[in-house]
């Protein structure tokens, strides 16, 4: 089975320890994680992983269901990239001179829908959302102007159908729990 | 504070509330849990606790083991016997790491744990205290839960949260790491037991055309084949797994974590699956037309290579844990749930069927076996002992009613092999980790776990080397544990694998041993050593009929061979018999 790119989603209590619990069922298989980002959801109280890696789509399900037996986990799911709408935040820190000299940073970021996310007297930050391809080609094009720092957020993606995961764990909600 | 009544049948509810101390809090917790024994050793972190114990010793008795291992796999081995939940309390940093390794054999056997570890004052956490670790870190990977309390109002939810997790569903471990200050703040205490966590589900549920589809599955077999695994002993569902082989005629074979779930003598009981399994039960993996595996997990032990296994076969799968499903081996009808519920329904739309030809196929390789390997390992025809003939007495003297506990290796193997069971939660053995140094704490707690029965600690000479100390324990206790070393002076099973595998060269597995007659001796036990075939019989009669604690040592052939046996990476059909 082929290695392709999948997406994770975690719907998890707030609990101390969690992330090394779940990062530890992906490290005892040796599967790299591509990124991993912990946010709320949309049910309050809830939180959620989303995590990117490339594996056989038989080891993520294993994986999947290592994740959802956790005590603290609601629901664990995932997507191959067709399935997901998702994004990525880059931002590139450059020299403030490089822009008095010539208007060609101002094309490049225009044309890559980026824009400025401050500009000091020292630098100035350009900020890019999209897919991993777009953050690398404005990183490209880029970089014989000098970036001083360059950083790229995980991946955060929601499903492709018009109910999320969520959908299914509020039944799981309406039972009481104890209060740790 | 002693005075307190904890018993809620009593006046008071178990929710009325009293001031106490967190320490205090955990003793009543456990009590309120039903626990009446507790493994462990103090230190700095957990004194607290300790000191609270003292108030209770009439309502929950604690058993110093000799080494924070030897206090875990005893309580392992008292969840096994009882089936209740084993309770383990150590200390904070070594302590703590100390227990590590039977956390990890209850997870991977599926053996309901609390332990409770001290923790330094939550001020010091993080800043290299004396003995501190992060016990939460390192022993997540194998827990099935964890908590680290830093308040004492904390520790009863803490508590019941752990007991509920430990015993239901799937059973495991649970570690509650309580920091030194918490234990010492005080509380109002009330206690009620955990019923439900909103985010954890105990088990799935059952689905009626999964269970059809299993039954039209079976009632349309040629051949079916059944391997059952400790999940009927946790789900105790041995009466419903008895109805149900019978009811469909299924000749079943068992894991050595499912031994004893159903009598060995039994018809339909046609032996242990895996590397040093049965002829039949292997081979016959190969030909049967429908294989239903009921509560076990398909380990690579058990299945050998993985494509070479079961091919031909249509796979039911009964089991509790989602995530055993198509992990090993692929599922045609995955058939979810509890044991003890899923069982009946299936029995129920079993017919009754003529399956002389196929039972007849185990009974014609059992022929074989015997011919080949079991007649000569019982009834041997040289001078130098057996370990089979060891365990052949043995079932003479016990009448297959003893729990055997056993270490890890070649003697490990043997007994599983050849020991006879009437009833479960008999065969207490460390299956899926293989710890060396299991055996003789473990048989400490069976023997306390389960007090009325003769337990007897089936034990190689090096793991018996790696627990030894708690042969202290057990004279304390005064635990009627009998322990039977089976001596080759060899680490026996990694010897024959360089015998078989490593062309003979072998490396470290040698074993020039300590005096064990005199080491017993010093732990005040009762000894005696068989060296020869004409005193075997009598000293195993005096080492059962002897009401005490007992340590017979037997010295068996330095470099005898289990067989059959499944080499690693061949299919389980490609089983030696020689």
């Amino acid at each position: 089975m082929e290695k392709q790119e999948f997406t994770i989603t975690v719907y998890t209590e707030n609990q101390v320890g969690l992330l090394h619990r779940i990062t530890t069922i992906f490290t005892k298989r040796k599967i790299n994680l591509e990124s991993l980002t912990t946010s709320e959801s949309e049910i309050e109280g809830i939180h959620r992983f989303t995590i990117a890696v490339t594996e056989t789509e038989e080891q993520v399900i294993k994986v999947v269901k290592q994740i959802e037996k956790q005590v603290e986990v609601l629901k664990a799911d995932y997507y191959k990239k067709k399935e997901v709408v998702q994004q990525e935040l880059a931002l590139y820190k450059i020299a403030t001179e490089t822009l008095t000299n010539g208007l060609e940073i101002e094309r490049i970021v225009r044309e890559h829908n980026a824009r400025f996310l401050t500009i000091e007297r020292e630098f100035v930050v350009i900020e890019k959302a999209g897919y991993k391809r777009e953050t690398k080609a404005l990183f490209d094009e880029l970089e014989p102007y000098g970036i001083k720092e360059f950083v790229r957020s995980g991946r955060i993606a929601v499903a492709r159908q018009q109910f999320g995961p969520g959908k299914d764990i509020e039944a799981l909600l309406q039972a009481s729990s104890p209060g740790i | 504070m002693a005075s307190i009544d904890l018993q809620p049948t009593e006046n008071k509810s178990p929710s009325h509330q009293t001031t106490i101390t967190g320490a205090e809090a955990v003793v009543q917790a456990l009590i309120l849990e039903g626990v009446d024994i507790a493994f462990g050793y103090p230190g700095g972190a957990i004194m607290p606790v300790y000191d609270a114990l003292y108030d209770y010793q009439d309502r929950l008795h604690h058993v110093l083991a000799r080494h924070e291992q030897g206090a875990i796999h005893a309580a392992q081995g008292y969840a096994r016997a009882s089936g209740k939940v084993g309770v383990c309390l150590a200390t904070s940093g070594p302590g703590a790491t100390n227990l590590i390794t039977g956390i990890a054999d209850a997870q991977i056997d599926s053996t309901p744990l609390v332990c409770i570890t001290g923790q330094v004052p939550s001020h010091l956490l993080g800043s290299d205290a004396f003995q501190e670790t992060d016990v939460i870190g390192i022993s997540m990977p194998v827990t099935k839960w964890n908590y680290q309390v830093t308040k004492a109002e904390e520790i009863p939810i803490a508590i019941a949260k752990a007991f509920y997790i430990a015993r239901s569903g799937r059973p495991g471990p649970v570690l509650i790491d309580i920091t030194k200050d918490a234990q010492f703040q005080p509380l109002d205490f009330q206690y009620e037991k955990c019923t439900s966590i909103r985010s954890y589900r105990e088990e799935p549920a059952i689905e009626t055309d999964q269970i059809e589809a299993a039954a039209k599955a079976i009632n349309e077999a040629k051949r079916p084949y059944v391997l059952f695994g400790q999940g009927i002993i946790l789900a105790e569902a041995e009466q419903e797994f008895k109805a149900f082989v019978e009811q469909g005629n299924l000749p079943a074979a068992w894991t050595i974590l499912g031994l004893s779930a159903m009598e060995t003598s039994h018809p339909l009981n046609v032996g242990m699956l895996g590397m040093h399994g049965n002829y039949g039960p292997n081979l016959l993996t190969n030909e049967c037309d429908v294989l239903i595996a009921v509560g076990m997990r398909f380990d690579d032990r058990v299945t050998g290579n993985l494509e070479k296994y079961a091919k031909q076969a249509k796979v039911i799968h009964l089991e509790i844990d989602p995530a055993e499903i198509n992990k090993n081996v692929y599922a045609d009808i995955p058939v979810m749930g509890n044991a003890k519920k899923t069982l009946p329904l299936l029995t129920q739309r079993l017919q009754k069927k003529d399956r002389s030809e196929w039972l007849a196929r185990f009974a014609e390789c059992d022929r074989l076996e015997h011919e080949k390997v079991i007649q000569e390992e019982l009834h041997p025809t040289n001078d130098i002992l057996t370990m089979g003939e060891v365990i052949h007495i043995l079932n003479q003297k016990t009448g297959g009613n003893a729990i055997i506990v056993t270490d890890v290796g070649q003697h490990q193997m043997v007994a599983c092999r050849y020991a006879q069971f009437t009833q479960s939660k008999s065969n207490i053995t460390s299956g899926g980790l293989g710890t060396m140094g299991f055996g003789l704490p473990a048989a400490l707690g069976a023997a306390l776990g389960a007090p009325d029965r003769t337990v007897v600690c089936v034990v190689g000479d090096g793991g018996l080397q790696m627990t030894i100390q708690e042969l202290a324990t057990i004279y304390q206790t005064k635990a009627k544990v009998k322990v039977l070393l089976l001596n080759n002076e060899f680490l026996g099973m990694v010897r024959q694998w360089q015998q078989l595998f490593f062309d003979k060269r072998y490396s470290s597995t040698e074993m020039i041993n300590p005096d064990f007659q005199l080491l017993a001796k010093g732990f005040r036990m009762t000894t005696n050593q068989v060296t020869h075939r004409d005193q075997l019989d009598q000293a195993v009669t005096e080492f059962i009929e002897t009401d005490e604690a007992y340590f017979l040592e037997v010295m068996v052939g330095k470099e005898n061979n289990v067989f059959p046996m499944v080499p690693s990476g061949s299919g389980v059909a490609e089983i030696r018999l020689d």
